[in-house]
């Protein structure tokens, strides 16, 4: 086995000290159903297939299957939550669909049409995905404005890059996500001085500024205070509909506010999936989390 | 108010730039004015000897600004940089060697010395041309351009980085010298070339032959630097960073990786070139030893020891460890190579962002 799997914990969370109880409010009112209905609402009529499809993903290390026969697929404009005990393979499910890491078996495709494994990290990016990744990587030296400025979407050649210039609509678009993620007074601060919960704000913001069509967002509240941690639900709710977000967290009553729909994952594959009350009085889902 | 009358760009417009800038030009008019105009009795004659050496440290500065440009700036630690120079030297060599005509041992009016030695009846195909000034200077930048774009194409598009990359770097400078050792590849093998006479028609031994290629390196080390700012205050400057410090992160944002360090890296094997074909007429010789890896290293450590990542602390390094080699290699030669290593584990320790970190002007970009 291995010994990365800790499973308990995550479920039986807490909440954290003077967080408000989000999900379930007391008195049967739940702040957060509006949200994710109005997101939900925001999806195309009609669906045109899936956005994001795996199709049996099998990924070994050294033997060690992190994913194994995984099968998933994204709708336009949803919003998964994807969960699961640490060493699932949530992360590497992230890699296999970016290109970081090439699957020994299974297909991956993007649309319809496109085939994400004959793709590389950048062509898939411009295709429209984009990642955050579980732990916050910005660029140090860079300005917070310059790390979102590299992010803007559009033409990435060298050459292109070497005679860009910012138009106005550019610089409104950075000042708007500067606004979205709070940092508008580290505008011009290097980002390697920011703090943990600003750096993931912060590569959300990046993630924004590419405009992609699909958002995967690995552990976007870790490090986060209740109060960020509520903006960021917020935001990823705003972005569902116009986009599709894939959401990986730990934090179970932030997926609980946000998501409609849950993928537990174990062991490389999809344990179950659908609501998160029914995911969540799984007999399955309850054994691997309390190890019964 | 009115604006001032000289707006510099905005690229060379902080404080390091200008002051950098103005000492270059400093050089390139006092060296020669001491040399030329002041009388050889007067304690203020700068020697001719002096002014090529100047001149010689000037185009080394050039190297190390290369250097810095894709290490400081890109992480591509090159240690076969030493190739480029030499090929940009030997391009320049070839003209010099043309221009020498009639006034060789054997006299051969096409056929430098070397060839007539080996019995060789006529000019090799890729000779032809470099009687022209024009095309020998397309060629200074063409050889280690080209050379640079093929290694680079295959290097970067499979990924290999850090010290892989730099063995291979060192591997390249390698098997170039064991082939320009070799009499037959027609570049007059372990004796390279020498005994040059004129350039443009200009004797090289005269007091303002020298003064004006001093003056010439000063140019085109501004010049260099001033492109590599153009480069680096672009939004591809900042992608160039961007690959430095999280280079997979780079490509997740959509950029392709593998481009931007072969433009980089055939612009710096260019500048590093053009040092070589500065450096050649200066010192009078170009042979295989150019390209030993030994000499890749050093231009590293004169770049570690000025302060990687500022550009103009890489060329003051190249300029003082160099005055400290001109210096040792007098006195106490034995003593260098310790010195030289002294310094590289002194400077790695105690002053990692070497001398230019000792300094209060900081570029912003570093
Ligand atoms: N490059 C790699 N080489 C070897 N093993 C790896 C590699 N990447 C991931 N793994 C292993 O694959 C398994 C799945 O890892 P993954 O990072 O996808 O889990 P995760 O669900 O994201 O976990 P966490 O919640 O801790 O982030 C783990 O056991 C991990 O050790
Ligand atoms: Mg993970």
């Amino acid at each position: 086995m291995n010994a990365n799997l800790q499973p308990g914990g995550a479920v039986a969370a807490e909440p954290r000290a003077g967080a408000p109880r989000r999900g379930a409010a007391p008195g049967g009112r739940d702040p957060w159903r509006e949200k994710r209905e109005a997101a939900a609402a925001r999806q195309p009529s009609v669906l045109t297939g899936d956005v994001l499809y795996l199709q049996q993903v099998t990924v070994s290390f050294d033997g060690f299957k992190a994913l194994d026969d995984l099968t998933l697929h994204v709708d336009p404009g949803e919003l998964l939550c994807v969960i699961g005990p640490n060493g699932a393979g949530k992360t590497t499910m992230m890699d296999v669909v970016t290109g970081k890491t090439r699957p020994d078996a299974g297909r991956v495709f993007f649309g319809n049409m496109t085939n994400l494994l004959t793709m590389s990290e950048p062509e898939i990016a411009q295709a429209g995905i984009g990642r955050k990744f579980q732990k916050p990587t910005v660029f140090d030296f860079l300005t917070v404005f310059e790390n979102l400025e590299l992010a803007l979407a559009g033409e990435k050649s060298f050459w292109r890059t070497f005679f860009a210039r910012l138009t106005p609509r550019d610089r409104e678009r950075i000042d708007e996500v500067l606004e979205t993620t709070g940092l508008a007074a580290k505008r011009d601060t290097p980002a390697g001085t920011l703090a943990h919960g600003q750096k993931q704000w912060l590569e959300i913001g990046m993630l924004l500024m590419q405009e992609p069509k699909v958002l995967l967002v690995d552990e976007p509240v870790a490090g986060m205070t209740p109060q960020e941690t509520e903006r960021t639900g917020e935001l990823l709710l705003s972005l569902a509909g116009r986009h599709s977000v894939v959401v990986v967290e730990h934090d179970m009553e932030f997926v609980r506010s946000i998501a409609r729909r849950v993928a537990v994952l174990h062991e490389g594959r999809v344990l179950a999936e659908g609501g998160m009350d029914a995911v969540q009085s799984d007999p399955r889902v309850i054994e691997v989390y309390l190890g019964a | 108010m009115k604006a001032p009358a000289l707006r510099l760009p905005a690229v060379i417009a902080d404080r390091a730039s200008v002051a950098f800038l103005a000492s270059l030009a400093v050089v390139a008019l006092v060296a020669p004015l001491l040399n030329l105009a002041v009388p050889e009795s007067s304690p203020l004659h700068l020697s001719s000897y002096a002014v090529g050496l100047i001149g010689k440290y000037l185009s080394y500065a050039l190297l190390a600004l290369a250097v810095d440009f894709i290490w400081g700036y890109c992480g591509i630690l090159s240690l076969g940089h030493a190739a480029f120079f030499a090929l940009g030297g030997y391009a320049m060599g070839m003209y010099l060697m043309r221009q020498i005509g009639t006034r060789g041992v054997y006299g051969h009016p096409v056929l430098p010395d070397f060839m007539v030695f080996l019995n060789w009846e006529e000019l090799p195909w890729f000779w032809y041309g470099f009687d022209q000034f024009w095309f020998a200077l397309v060629m200074v930048a063409l050889a280690p351009g080209a050379l640079a774009f093929v290694f680079g194409w295959l290097a970067f598009r499979s990924r290999v980085t850090g010290v892989y990359l730099s063995i291979i770097t060192q591997a390249l400078t390698y098997a170039l010298m064991l082939a320009f050792f070799r009499n037959d590849m027609g570049f007059g093998g372990n004796n390279g070339f020498t005994d040059f006479k004129d350039l443009l028609g200009f004797d090289l031994q005269s007091d303002a032959t020298r003064s004006a290629l001093l003056a010439a390196t000063a140019v085109a080390l501004g010049g260099a630097y001033w492109t590599c700012r153009a480069v680096l205050a672009s939004r591809a400057g900042r992608v160039l960073r961007a690959i430095r410090d999280a280079e997979s992160r780079t490509r997740f944002l959509g950029y392709r990786v593998q481009d931007y360090k072969l433009w980089v890296f055939v612009l710096s094997a260019v500048l590093a070139g053009v040092a070589g074909a500065l450096y050649v007429p200066q010192v009078g010789i170009i042979n295989p030893s150019e390209f030993e890896p030994i000499n890749s290293i050093e231009v590293v450590i004169w770049v570690a020891v000025g302060g990687r990542g500022t550009l103009w602390g890489a060329a003051a390094g190249a300029v003082l460890v160099n005055y400290a080699k001109t210096w040792f290699t007098g006195a106490l030669p034995d003593v260098w190579l310790y010195a030289l290593g002294a310094m590289f584990v002194g400077v790695t320790l105690f002053l990692p962002r070497g001398l230019a970190g000792l300094l209060p002007v900081r570029s912003r970009d570093a």
